[in-house]
């Protein structure tokens, strides 16, 4: 079971990862990462709401929305079936979540709110964090602890992926492109290319 | 639409020229090229990567994202002078959650094969950022009718994209089109065989580096300036 968790957790970081197997995140992952210490910030964001808004969106798909959910409720409710509120339910959560977040973050810890603020209101629009509770109903994860792994690991991954890809674009300011692939078109190439040196993790067994 | 309606009647010109007036066509065409959402405004990238290594669940796409662009523009629209500013994002949200769902369930009903492909894809059209970046930009701002018409275009401008990576990932890809062979038997007893590396993911991202690279050469005025 431990090793189970682990081999999740490994894939979901390399194998299956949000940014290059997925294309999640791209608007936030293309906008932002033009140095490493903003998008190492945003990253940190995503992986603290994603560890939240998972396992939040877990617990509702199961007591709530899957049919059979609500038979904790009354026998009555057992074939009441609503997984088709799913979309409407996940992101109301997390637009919620994000917001409780920057309110409890802005009063307990002024610091980490002044480098993390301008971000926490973009990431409920981040299609990772929604493609990460869309993807753990899909594939049917049965344990809270398997949600929040998954959750863990595809935090980390984005973010792994953010600060690459800001390391590359640095340097990238003293080379010579081609003026009409400058900017967008380039960052576009190099995703692609890293995405292809991902690759390499496909296949692994743990 | 009776606003409009009402200053056509007064000024006695007939409405449909109103309509299609041409300022009211530019905010239709201005998407498909030069403020194509994709390539220039940089919005919505993440689902027009993943659902084009084949080209039908990509037309399947850029229907569903016209049809929810060009509807919730319309009823933000309509909603906009009662909406309080404070909390407009959610508001946006849920429109744009509810026209999804109805989308999704039409499109399990409809095409089931379809939509299985597409997997959670047809859910993220929802954090799809070309419909919020519309609503903020445009649908907050303007009357029903062109916010309307800039959400259909903004749909078709992006459909397009996803139509032209699908054509050549699956055409170079897996010698189809739309499930058909298009690469005649002979090719391939003569000793060619498919690019497996345009079905796989990022082949998507190069391409579509590739396709702005030769928008921004013919288009000189797209080109990022030095910072």
């Amino acid at each position: 079971m431990d090793n189970n968790l682990f081999s999740l957790f490994v894939r979901s970081i390399f194998v299956d990862n949000m940014v290059f197997s997925y294309f999640l995140g791209m608007c936030s992952f293309l906008a932002i990462s033009k140095n490493v210490k903003t998008s190492f910030g945003l990253g940190i964001a995503v992986i603290f709401v994603m560890l939240i808004t998972v396992p939040a969106n877990f617990l509702i798909n199961k007591y709530l929305l899957v049919e059979g959910g609500l038979s904790w409720l009354s026998p009555a409710l057992a074939e009441v079936d609503l997984s088709f509120l799913s979309f409407i339910m996940f992101i109301a959560v997390i637009a919620a979540i994000v917001q409780l977040v920057e309110m409890i973050v802005e009063r307990y810890s002024p610091s980490l709110y002044s480098s993390l603020g301008i971000f926490l209101p973009l990431i409920a629009v981040n299609c990772a964090i929604m493609g990460a509770s869309l993807f753990m109903q899909e594939r049917e994860y049965s344990t809270l602890a398997e949600a929040t792994t998954f959750a863990a690991g595809s935090g980390i991954g984005w973010c792994l992926a953010i600060v690459g890809m800001a390391a590359i674009r640095e340097k990238l300011k003293y080379s010579n492109i081609p003026a009409p692939l400058k900017g967008l078109g380039i960052a576009f190439i190099i995703t692609g290319l890293m995405g292809i040196s991902f690759m390499c993790f496909l296949g692994i067994e743990l | 639409m009776s606003q409009e309606n009402a200053k056509t009647a007064e000024t006695s010109v007939p409405f449909w020229k109103e309509m299609f007036s041409s300022k009211n066509m530019k905010l239709l065409t201005r998407p498909f090229g030069a403020d194509n959402p994709v390539t220039v405004q940089v919005l919505g990238i993440c689902s027009a990567l993943a659902v084009t290594a084949k080209l039908q669940p990509a037309l399947v796409m850029a229907i569903s994202v016209t049809v929810v662009t060009a509807f919730s523009n319309l009823i933000i629209s309509l909603l906009r002078n009662t909406i309080p500013p404070r909390i407009r994002i959610i508001v946006q949200l849920v429109v744009i959650a509810a026209l999804v769902i109805v989308v999704d369930q039409i499109l399990k009903a409809v095409a089931y094969e379809v939509s299985k492909q597409l997997s959670v894809f047809v859910g993220l059209i929802i954090t799809n950022c070309i419909l919020m970046g519309r609503l903020e930009a445009f649908a907050m701002a303007n009357k029903p009718w062109p916010s309307f018409l800039d959400g259909l275009g903004n749909g078709i401008g992006y459909g397009m994209i996803l139509v032209v990576l699908a054509f050549f990932r699956e055409i170079i890809g897996s010698g189809t089109l739309l499930g058909y062979r298009v690469i005649p038997q002979s090719f391939y007893e003569a000793g060619y065989s498919n690019n497996g590396l345009f079905i796989l993911p990022p082949m998507a991202l190069i391409l579509l580096g590739i396709i702005i690279w030769i928008q921004r050469s013919r288009n000189k005025d797209l080109i990022e300036k030095e910072k």
